[in-house]
């Protein structure tokens, strides 16, 4: 039985010492790892591991590929439903997703399934060198389409679209493209010069054009891309980048940042480089409040920084909303977690410097509308935290910019533009996808909605 | 890129440069910004608007060297050079752009620029003297050599009101004495403006709340990507948390907590500091 083999281990950096360096943690599958472990799969006739994967990647068809040593054959197969299996393989949940889904996960461990994707996509970068531009269909007939936003939901859209013979621009509000992969995914899980980059570079060889620091709602409206530079339909993929704060007192103490400020002064102007001029601040010991990825990546940012580091979340660990593999990493790395604790007040100095979070601890009550078991803090259970930097991992909002400066775009009372399921909004030619409408989620959610949105976009452009 | 199309020394340390950037040209109104990067390496450096030129496709940005980035900006850079990025406009533009002929009508706006921040009063004094309403301007530096905009202002305003803090030119004593000074000459005014140093600005608003004028502020604060995303620049105005780059970057200089906010913007002292040492 193939399920005797035990999950092929995969081989990381030493824990002490990437807790000093940016490089990547996990180095990935060797071609005699990928096979060994490929061959754990039992090829089911249904393969739940599809359902559970939100742009259907036909797995156990890659994985065969990959136990036949044809890895070239497996990243086409990956290829003709994600446009950044390199990306996803590194940053997707694959426990809540694909590899939950797993049926040798009932009695042992599922499939690597994301460590193979990430196997085959690098696997078929090194052999390629630069990639080249596939096949384009005369369906489009060139008819020019605006994408706003070079994240996962733009990228995946973008890359549809232009397989499909339209004319893609992309334009993104930051001086690189990648959106959150670009300034919020830290180098240590997400290398920005080798992998994104290379990513990014297989779209562009698509045909699609890139035109960075273009905001689209100030520096040119939706309105004026249909009107004045032709454009036939818009895709909105603007993320979730408006970072939430708590309201307690002392959030404008000097030392307390959005995990958004303090990852993108990191990943996006690479403060982390003595060569790079954009100043970032830890201190002696940091407190990162929230349980879910952008915690963990502002913690393990922090601790490279060289901060004691300690991330405070008001539930239980089961309830920590993000991978189980950062999770662990984190811990391995050496990075504390205080479960069951809640900041009240961030205390200051005569200075109006951060000395201390003062916090409450908290219990487990009712479940609330999302399922899970709400906290609820102890009476007189308050204590306090000496701390030097305090970040607020906290979730973020749609950026209302978008919807503020364009006519018939309604928006939800969480301010997410309102969308159908293919991506359609309220006004005809503009679509949208990915956390500008849902809020918060991952990165393969928004490539899945930015790929039902090509689909309705070409629909639309065929029946105009 | 973004090429340099004139730069010109307005002072010993204060440059002008003409940066062609179309489409921040094409849509650029008083009051806003944009962000330079001028390579690679460097920071994203927020400089609120001092005038723009739909036809030529290009804006005018004023620098005082004061940290590694804008220094750098300043020595390195010259005309026909090139930035890596000039993005914007960003925040909103002054609350006057959007009012009608008829709320305009009748208003007298008195502008205090302060320093550097003379340069951006440039383009709203402009943009209310071309629609007839009647503006006033006073400039302040410490001394002479620091007054910047002279020339510019006088197509620009009504009176134009120089004051040096030494008395080296003009009236002597800081821009809200001069204020004070008008209001004593039976001078009134409906509405001010106020941009330079906050500590100049919070001293404005004092002086105007004196005379009950209502006074608008343009909020220098840090920043990263002014897009709303990253919460550096945030500030309490009337009680409540805002972004400088998304609520701002003005605001009713009575609600906003100036103490705050410049101890904020030195959030980065310690690094700054090293930064300009290397």
């Amino acid at each position: 039985m193939a399920n005797r083999i035990p999950r092929v281990p995969v081989r990381e950096q030493d824990p002490k010492v990437r807790a000093h360096n940016f490089e990547e943690v996990c180095y990935g599958y060797d071609a005699s790892e990928a096979m060994l472990e490929a061959s754990r799969c039992l090829h089911c006739k249904n393969p739940r591991c599809v359902q559970g994967c939100p742009v259907n990647v036909k797995i156990p068809d890659f994985v065969a590929l990959v136990a036949q040593g044809d890895f070239a054959g497996a990243a086409a197969k990956i290829a003709e439903d994600s446009s950044l299996p390199a990306v996803c393989g590194r940053v997707c949940p694959q426990e809540s997703q694909c590899e939950g889904n797993c049926i040798l996960g009932v009695k042992s461990e599922p499939v690597a399934i994301g460590k193979l994707e990430r196997f085959v996509a690098d696997h078929a970068a090194a052999e390629a060198g630069a990639p080249s531009g596939a096949a384009v269909a005369e369906g489009g007939k060139r008819r020019k389409v605006a994408i706003i936003g070079s994240g996962p939901a733009g990228l995946a859209c973008a890359a549809d679209l232009a397989k499909a013979g339209y004319d893609v621009t992309i334009f993104e509000a930051l001086h690189k493209p990648g959106g959150v992969l670009e300034y919020g995914i830290p180098e240590f899980r997400l290398p920005k010069d080798t992998v994104l980059k290379r990513e990014i570079d297989s779209v562009r060889a698509l045909g699609v054009k890139i035109e960075c620091d273009v905001i689209v709602g100030r520096t040119v409206t939706i309105d004026q891309l249909f009107d004045k530079e032709g454009f036939e339909a818009v895709f909105v993929g603007t993320g979730a980048g408006l970072p939430r704060f708590m309201g307690i007192p002392g959030e404008n103490l000097n030392g307390v940042f959005s995990a958004n400020e303090f990852l993108t002064r990191n990943n996006l102007m690479k403060a982390f480089r003595d060569d790079y001029l954009t100043p970032i601040h830890a201190g002696k010991s940091v407190c990162v409040v929230g349980g879910g990825n952008v915690a963990m990546d502002a913690a393990r940012t922090a601790l490279r920084l060289g901060a004691e580091t300690t991330v405070v979340y008001r539930r239980t660990e089961v309830e920590l909303p993000a991978r189980k593999e950062e999770v662990h990493h984190a811990k391995e790395e050496g990075i504390v977690f205080r479960m069951l604790t809640n900041p009240v007040e961030i205390l200051g100095d005569e200075n109006g410097r951060v000395r201390a979070m003062k916090c409450i601890r908290m219990e487990l009550g009712e479940p609330d509308e999302s399922g899970r078991r709400s906290p609820v803090p102890v009476p007189g259970s308050e204590f306090e935290i000496p701390v030097e930097t305090v970040i607020m991992a906290l979730g973020t909002a749609p950026n209302p910019l978008i919807a503020r400066t364009t006519d018939g775009l309604e928006t939800t009372r969480r301010g997410g533009l309102v969308a159908d399921e293919a991506g359609a909004t309220t006004r005809p030619g503009i679509f949208a996808g990915g956390d500008a409408v849902t809020g918060a989620a991952t990165v393969i959610l928004a490539m899945g909605a930015g790929r039902k949105a090509a689909a309705a976009i070409d629909n639309y452009l065929k029946n105009k | 890129m973004f090429r340099i199309v004139e730069k010109t020394m307005l002072n010993p340390t204060v440059c002008k440069m003409t940066v062609e950037a179309p489409r921040i040209a094409a849509s650029a109104l008083p009051g806003q910004f944009l962000i330079v990067r001028t390579d690679e390496k460097g920071e994203r450096i927020p400089l609120t608007i001092s005038d723009y030129d739909r036809e030529a496709g290009t804006v005018v940005i004023v620098i005082q060297p004061i940290g590694a980035s804008t220094r750098k900006m300043v020595s390195d850079y010259g005309e026909g050079d090139c930035f890596a990025d000039v993005v914007g406009p960003l925040g909103n533009a002054s609350d006057f752009v959007h009012m009608s002929p008829e709320e305009l009508a009748g208003k007298r706006y008195v502008f205090i620029g302060g320093g550097l921040g003379t340069a951006p009063v440039y383009p709203q004094a402009k943009w209310l003297h071309e629609r007839g309403v009647a503006v006033d301007v006073i400039v302040g530096a410490r001394n002479k050599d620091l007054i910047i905009y002279e020339d510019e202002f006088k197509g620009a305003c009504d009176n134009l009101y120089i004051c040096t803090d030494d008395g080296s030119y003009g009236f002597k004593g800081v821009g809200t004495a001069r204020l004070e000074a008008l209001y004593a000459e039976g001078k009134t005014y409906t509405n001010a403006v106020a941009i330079g140093p906050m500590i100049m600005m919070k001293f404005s608003t004092l002086t105007c709340a004196k005379f009950g004028i209502p006074i608008m502020v343009s909020m220098n604060t840090l920043m990263v990507d002014g897009t709303g995303m990253c919460g550096a620049c945030r500030l309490t105005v009337g009680g409540k948390t805002k972004f400088a780059c998304v609520d701002g970057p003005e605001f009713d200089g009575t609600l906003v907590d100036f103490d705050e906010a410049m101890r904020r913007n030195g959030q980065y002292k310690q690094e700054e500091a090293a930064a300009n040492g290397k």
